[in-house]
């Protein structure tokens, strides 16, 4: 029988902590975190803001650098890589953001092109074909040529989407993803998600201070309060039985507010 | 009328309109050439960017603002051996190019250093998502971001130009604003003046409008 060997996970943070220094002070932002991200899942971090959701997903494509402790993608060691190893890592995780970062000097196609000629791997008939794939994926064929100054909010995050998605990526960070948008819009970029977890069991790592999104799209959910991890476990779990007050402050935003009033009456 | 008009020196006034060109057209070359990357070096050593480094932002931004400090005609003097080193001659349109690319670059570099501090961070940022070397960032997503104000920003450097050449005749250069010098203030033949004046707001206006046309084609926002 084949030895069962354990794959690594594909993000882990060991103890990280990070701080900024600001007008010669050290401003703690994380502080001793741990988190485990599982190979196909789709794993939420729920914070207000200024909990340090920000520099916590940016850690793990090491847009910044922990003060201390291990950021490890599939079991690499990332606060270790050097230059070129970063930019060979980076071109492996997708990310997209709250207000999208699309060049707007490019058009859609060149958009989505853009990450494919960085990594400088595909010849242009390939690119051309991935391009129109990916374009027809998250349902933006009539756009083609358009600019991002012509598109509605939920395009352009499309479009973020498909730019993500071009080099293959096994890992997707999501930066506030639908903050920008409408509650209709956002339905229709989470399923989006949704559906290319499943089609490319591609792993999805967002943050997000929406327990809505959490509830519509995550499997698991970590809490973030002021630098710490305060709970994590199922979604389903927490919503039943929150433990921590920071959880049950976003629990307690689907309850009618009817209710709540009566419940702040009592003694 | 027709009379005045024709006995005016043309001749002299397409020379020196051929000169003023000449002068425009060759100092922007180079102004493009050094102070399109003096302006990337200023705006990338810059605090909290990709490249920051105190030092060599401060001594940069320092001579940048000395150089912006001097009056062109103080400049034209004072490069004069310099000059002659560099164009084989102080004199003439040739003498003049040097003072005006060395007035033009640092006044255009800190246009192109405010276009490139325009650009949204988090497109920098999202490019430097996907694996880009710095490079990359400022080749593919930088200047083609900031390309609209840096056309403008070329637009404002040519038209300031036009006025330093004015200058060009202290050291026998020629042009239009020297010929308006010679006939109106020398000479009191202040037609001639009026014409070349003319000319120098045509020259600005024709700079205006291509700039402008430019930067709209330019600029997808």
């Amino acid at each position: 029988m084949p030895a069962i060997v354990a794959m690594p996970a594909i993000v882990e943070l060991r103890d990280v902590s990070k701080h900024f220094r600001t007008a010669g002070r050290d401003a703690p932002v994380l502080s001793n975190v741990d988190l485990t991200v599982e190979t196909g899942e789709i794993f939420g971090i729920v914070g207000h803001s200024g909990a340090g959701k920000s520099t916590l997903i940016r850690l793990v494509n090491a847009l910044e650098r922990p003060s201390g402790g291990r950021v490890l993608v599939e079991g690499e060691d990332v606060t270790a890589m050097d230059e070129p190893a970063l930019r060979g890592l980076r071109q492996k995780i997708g990310m997209i953001f709250q207000h999208f970062s699309l060049l707007s000097a490019k058009t859609v196609a060149q958009n989505i092109a853009f990450p494919l000629r960085i990594a400088g791997r595909m010849g242009e008939a390939e690119i051309r074909a991935r391009v129109a794939a990916l374009i027809e994926r998250v349902g933006l064929s009539e756009h083609t040529d358009k600019y991002p100054a012509q598109l509605s909010g939920g395009q352009k995050q499309r479009v973020g989407i498909a730019r993500a998605l071009a080099t293959g990526p096994r890992l997707l960070l999501c930066d506030e993803a639908t903050s920008a948008l409408d509650p209709r819009t956002t339905h229709s970029v989470l399923s989006l998600l949704d559906e290319i977890n499943r089609e490319l069991n591609l792993t999805i790592v967002l943050i997000t201070h929406e327990m809505q999104v959490i509830r519509a799209l995550c499997d698991r959910v970590a809490v973030l309060d002021a630098g710490r991890i305060v709970e994590s476990g199922e979604v389903s779990e927490l919503f039943q039985q929150p433990r921590h007050p920071v959880t049950e402050q976003f629990v307690a935003e689907f309850a009618p507010v009817r209710a709540r009033r009566g419940a702040a009456a009592q003694p | 009328m027709m009379e005045a008009l024709a006995a005016l020196p043309w001749a002299e006034i397409g020379e020196a309109s051929l000169d003023t060109l000449l002068m425009l057209a060759i100092s922007m070359l180079f102004t493009l050439a050094l102070g399109l990357p003096l302006g990337v070096v200023l705006f990338l050593t810059g605090k909290r960017q990709l490249l920051a480094h105190a030092l060599l932002h401060n001594v940069l931004s320092f001579v940048v603002n000395v150089l912006r400090s001097a009056p062109f005609i103080i400049l034209l003097i004072v490069m004069m051996p310099l000059t002659k080193l560099i164009a084989g001659a102080s004199i003439g349109v040739r003498g003049t190019i040097p003072p005006l690319v060395v007035a033009a670059v640092p006044f255009f570099a800190r246009l192109v250093e405010t276009a490139l501090r325009e650009v949204d961070r988090g497109v920098i940022e999202a490019t430097q998502a996907m694996g880009a070397s710095t490079r990359q960032i400022v080749l593919s997503a930088l200047i083609p971001e900031a390309l609209p104000g840096i056309v403008a920003g070329l637009t404002v450097t040519a038209i300031a130009l036009v006025s330093c050449t004015a200058m060009s005749g202290v050291v026998g250069g020629g042009g239009l604003g020297d010929l308006a010098i010679r006939y109106g203030y020398y000479r009191y033949e202040t037609d001639v003046m009026i014409v070349t004046v003319v000319l120098l707001l045509l020259l600005v206006q024709i700079l205006q409008i291509l700039g402008d046309k430019l930067v709209l084609y330019c600029s997808h926002r």
